[in-house]
């Protein structure tokens, strides 16, 4: 046992704990960009978000010696059990939970606030890579991908209620790690069938929706009618296109928020924006596409225009970056997360142990989707969907989530040199 | 693991070429954002267009604007000033300076806040000028509003400064916007506020403004709002609320054959241009925390009364529709009804007619208590079941309007209360309640609560005969159809055949010998119910009696009506006493557009409750003292 505490360290990928260390520096040298003024300059000053910040970094560390101080089993015994006490947190913000910025996603106590969401995207990661690590777990096999779906889509169904759609986009992700570990191919068609239908859901006419499925059903009967489909299993499938079309209405107009449906509405084209909800973007492209090649440099970018962004410090971070830094610095950023992800997928692909390969893809995922959305967005390549930058984004539930998710990965990887 | 492998890792690398070309475009390709990188900085201006004008059906300007300055600040770009010469031409003290830059950078030190609000005139042309001296602050011109009709605040609302809450919610919005909070301004508020424009000026490195970023290219012009035309009848409106002063209450008037509300009161109200300007949060609180008065309460949607005698209407209507009597069917009064062997098992009536059979006419314009108890009894027992014959009695009351929001364009309002048997089995959890049990809602007291505009509704529909269209308050928005669903007439679970002697009763509720018949109208006829609703406290187990509430509805002319109406007054005694004669003034108002009887007018005028309020609520204050 004291020898392989000791081994421990022998045993971390230290790319990935650098690139760890890199990306929060970076975040928090942003952060402090993006909320320091003349009159706050103090490093450890509490009453301004960098320093809140750098105390929810180095929290942090107390966080990563936790984690891999534990035994690597733990993870995978616990697994079930750390997620359902993760949908638990979720279930318990309808009651318990307070309203900030009009979600309910956040437990306050004593001054501080933690948002479950940001644990559950771990959790969920660990009981995924506990469901598929079974032996001979066959994901061709009916029960076993309901089971998966069942996983992944149970935190984000209760996620989108608070209203947050966009933290609940992230668990479909995870369907990425369901494809790598043996989906059967048809699954992309149903999944693309599924945001189809989403968007001509709120596009055409409901009723005449439904008239349009109930003939491609009656034509897709009569064309691969054969002895092992009978015409119930085709009406059963256009029951289940017709509630969902319902769903999404219902959910659309009577569960997301005026602002999701502006957003939603702009980008099917229902809406011109007049109302200037792409305002935050395009003040983003200004910042942005003020700093040309080299950046305005440090700290330079609060005197102009760029001031105009919002949310600066959270959702919209990756500008200052842009401002500050310019091509150079943005290119080279984003280099590192790419960096950063592929070293995780290199790390997952050795692992001999399925459970912590199937958990270091899910993390890839995460973090993928969580680099995608988040650039995409800022740069206004995608419609603005409120999810953070991974380390760089202010908060701490976010900066906790994800150091927990990559250091969980780090120290599993670290048993490589042992049998279980 | 099979041939999905790559498919991460290729989408990591793909995603990422693909953004590292879009930041070539953004920042190295796309000329737009060239000139900013020269450290000219380019600011935001916005220009807010003339808000919605609001007028009343016969377009009489309620609701206009007037111009007002304020004085924003970006704590990130103020330098070291001059504070004693800036604190001089604003006419405020350093400390409020300092606190106000303080509080502007906790909200954000490079985003805009109001520094100070409404310059008066004098301030504003001496800022005008030399504001530039002063890095980080300029002056914003916003709308506000201007009421020259000083009515109908319950029914315009007002606008306040956007909250934290709201700010997140709708992104529109900038800090401090105003924005509609109540009444006609908050449900409008996106047709009323058209579309602010932003206009992006370069400003030099002494922060002088010289001219137009890359010549207004990206530039918005601002849209107007629209104006919108409301159904209130502002005559109507003044000369009602005039009527109830120094008395609480509500009053609702509806034309029957539109559902378009000519006047919606609430007493006591207030002055909407005090909402208005500087003055506007320290008026607010004033009203807010105003417990006792309550003016921001608006009575006629929101409070819930029983509603007394009026209530018998209903009751006659369904009495007949389940033929459980005819317009022949007669009972006897004995000074009230008895419902049961036990002493107290009486409901006492003051119809006054004695040993002489009371038909279905008689007992309207009489108001007799016995007459519409023997009824209610009868539909109830008409079923095999309490449960059953109750629940056909509620699902009659629904169609007509009671029990439930009516779906008007009012952004506010309550549902009263209709009980059905899941109700009373609640209540009685040994479920055996029957007609008896529950007798007093024959009479609309008992577990019945209704708005008054629920009842000027119920008023409307028999006006119709049979059907009611939801009270709505916006007739006209320019440029926009209004929304179909005011035209579809909703129709009761009522034969038409049957309101016919309903009506006639109400008529001759002031042309017999009826409960109105001193408020009788040469040259109108008027058709109304009297209806008293007890007044009691139930504290500590006591039961303690007040002045009974006076209520009236009625609509004018019998034949072809043009108005239906609804007043509750609170503490005012017998309907007949108060509400009656001032509905017959309301509606001799609102068909003649003159008063033919001044002495009556100024002794309603006059008319001064207060008084019984202040007693009423001083012996309750007595007994449960609130802390």
């Amino acid at each position: 046992m004291r020898q392989r505490n000791s081994n421990i360290f022998k045993g971390l990928d230290w790319p990935l704990v650098v690139f760890y260390f890199l990306l929060v520096s970076l975040g928090w040298f942003s952060i402090y960009s993006a909320s320091m003024n003349e009159t706050h300059f103090e490093i450890l000053d509490f009453s301004v978000k960098y320093g809140t910040q750098l105390l929810w970094i180095l929290m942090s560390l107390i966080l990563i010696i936790f984690t891999l101080f534990l035994d690597a089993k733990f993870y995978e015994r616990f697994a079930s059990l750390i997620y359902a006490f993760s949908i638990l947190s979720l279930l318990g913000l309808f009651v318990f939970g307070k309203t900030i910025s009009g979600a309910t996603s956040w437990y306050v106590f004593s001054g501080a606030s933690l948002q479950p969401s940001e644990f559950a995207k771990v959790a969920t990661a660990l009981a995924l890579a506990k469901l598929l690590s079974d032996k001979n777990y066959n994901l061709k096999l009916v029960k076993n991908q309901i089971k998966a779906f069942f996983i992944i889509i149970l935190p984000a169904l209760i996620i989108i209620p608070q209203p947050d759609p966009g933290s609940a986009l992230v668990f479909f992700s995870l369907i990425f790690v369901l494809y790598h570990e043996g989906l059967p191919k048809f699954f992309i068609g149903l999944g693309i069938s599924i945001i189809t239908l989403f968007f001509l859901a709120l596009l055409i006419n409901k009723l005449l929706l439904v008239a349009i499925l109930t003939i491609l059903t009656l034509l897709f009967y009569f064309i691969y009618k054969s002895k092992k489909t009978s015409l119930s299993s085709f009406l059963i499938l256009l029951i289940v296109a017709v509630s969902y079309v319902y769903t999404v209405d219902y959910v659309f107009n009577h569960v997301f928020e005026q602002r999701h449906r502006d957003r939603i509405n702009i980008i099917i084209g229902k809406v011109t924006d007049f109302q200037g909800i792409g305002y935050n973007t395009h003040q983003s492209e200004i910042a942005i596409g003020s700093g040309r090649f080299l950046g305005k440099g440090y700290l330079q970018g609060t005197q102009t225009q760029g001031n105009f962004v919002p949310q600066q410090h959270t959702d919209y971070i990756f500008s200052i970056v842009g401002e500050e830094f310019g091509f150079v610095g943005s290119t080279l950023v984003v280099l590192f997360f790419m960096g950063f992800i592929l070293r995780i997928l290199y790390v997952a692909n050795r692992q001999k142990i399925k459970f912590s390969r199937v958990y270091g893809y899910s993390i890839a995922t995460l973090f993928l989707i969580h680099f995608t959305i988040n650039i995409g967005m800022v740069l206004g390549m995608i419609p603005t969907i409120g999810i953070p930058l991974p380390f760089f984004s202010y908060g701490g539930s976010s900066l906790w989530g994800f150091t927990l998710m990559l250091f969980i990965f780090i120290r599993l990887d670290a048993n490589k040199f042992y049998e279980w | 693991m099979n041939n999905n492998n790559h498919l991460l890792r290729n989408l990591t690398v793909i995603i990422s070429i693909l953004f590292i070309m879009r930041l070539f475009y953004l920042q190295l390709i796309d000329k737009r954002y060239e000139q900013l990188s020269n450290n000219n900085a380019v600011k935001i201006k916005y220009d807010y267009p003339d808000r919605g004008y609001i007028f009343d059906r016969n377009n009489v300007l309620l609701v206009a604007n007037q111009v007002s300055f304020d004085i924003m600040v970006i704590p990130g770009e103020v330098k070291t000033l001059d504070t004693l010469e800036f604190c001089n031409l604003t006419h405020i003290t350093k400390e409020t300076f300092i606190n106000q830059i303080a509080k502007a950078t906790i909200y954000s030190p490079r985003l805009p806040s109001v520094f100070l609000k409404q310059l008066s005139k004098e301030d504003f042309g001496a800022l005008q000028e030399v504001l530039h001296k002063f890095s980080g602050f300029y002056i914003q011109r916003r709308i506000l509003r201007n009421y020259p009709i000083k009515s109908a605040a319950n029914v315009l609302g007002y606008i306040s400064e956007i909250n934290e809450d709201q700010l997140t919610r709708y992104p529109y919005y900038q800090q401090g916007e105003l924005m509609g909070t109540s009444g006609i301004e908050y449900q409008y508020e996106k047709e009323l506020r058209g579309i602010k424009g932003i206009q992006y000026i370069q400003h030099n490195r002494f922060n002088k403004a010289i001219g137009s970023y890359r010549n207004g290219a990206i530039d918005r012009k601002a849209i107007p709002g629209k104006d919108l035309v409301l159904t209130i009848d502002t005559e109507l409106q003044q000369y009602a609320e005039l009527l109830m002063q120094h008395k609480r209450g509500g009053i609702i008037a509806i034309e029957p054959s539109s559902g378009e509300i000519l006047a919606m009161v609430t007493a006591p109200s207030y002055d909407p241009n005090i909402l208005v300007g500087r003055e506007r949060s320290k008026n607010f609180t004033g009203l807010y925390l105003d417990s006792i008065n309550r003016p921001l309460f608006d009575r006629g949607l929101l409070a819930q009364y029983p509603p007394g005698s009026t209530f018998k209407l209903a009751n006659a209507l369904i009495g007949l529709q389940e033929k459980v009597i005819t317009t022949e069917t007669t009972f006897l009064c004995i000074h009230g009804y008895r419902y049961g062997k036990n002493k107290d098992a009486f409901m006492k009536c003051h119809c006054g007619v004695v040993n002489t059979p009371i038909n279905l006419n008689l007992g309207i314009y009489r108001s007799c208590n016995s007459y519409f108890a023997s009824v209610y009894r009868r539909v109830i027992e008409k079923y095999p079941t309490p449960t059953q014959g109750l629940d056909t009695w509620y699902n009659h009351l629904i169609s007509l309007g009671f029990g439930n929001y009516l779906g008007s364009d009012l952004p506010i309002g309550k549902r009263g209360n209709i009980p059905n048997s899941d109700y009373y089995n609640k209540v009685y959890p040994s479920k055996n309640w029957r007609a008896t049990t529950i007798i007093s809602n024959a009479i609309g007291q008992g577990e019945v609560l209704s708005t008054p505009i629920q009842l000027a509704n119920f008023t409307a529909l028999i006006a119709n005969r049979g059907y009611y269209f939801i009270p709505h308050i916006i007739k006209q928005i320019k440029d926009t159809i209004i929304n179909k669903e005011f035209n579809i007439p909703h129709y009761s679970t009522i034969d038409k055949q049957n309101f016919e002697p309903i009506i006639q009763g109400m008529f001759d509720v002031f042309e017999k010998d009826g409960t109105a018949r001193f408020s009788k109208l040469s040259d109108i006829t008027i058709c109304g119910k009297t209806g008293t609703a007890e007044n009691f406290k139930r504290i500590h187990g006591k039961k303690y009696q007040f002045e009974d509430h006076s209520i009236f509805v009625a609509f004018a002319p019998k034949d072809h009506p043009k108005i239906a109406i609804a007043i509750f007054i609170e503490n005012g005694g017998f309907g007949a006493n108060l509400a009656a004669p001032m509905a017959t003034l309301l509606i001799e108002k609102y068909l003649k557009r003159k008063s033919d009887r001044p002495a009556l007018e100024q002794t309603i005028i006059d008319k001064d409750l207060t008084p019984l309020y202040q007693r009423q609520q001083l012996i309750e204050q007595q007994i449960a003292p609130k802390k």
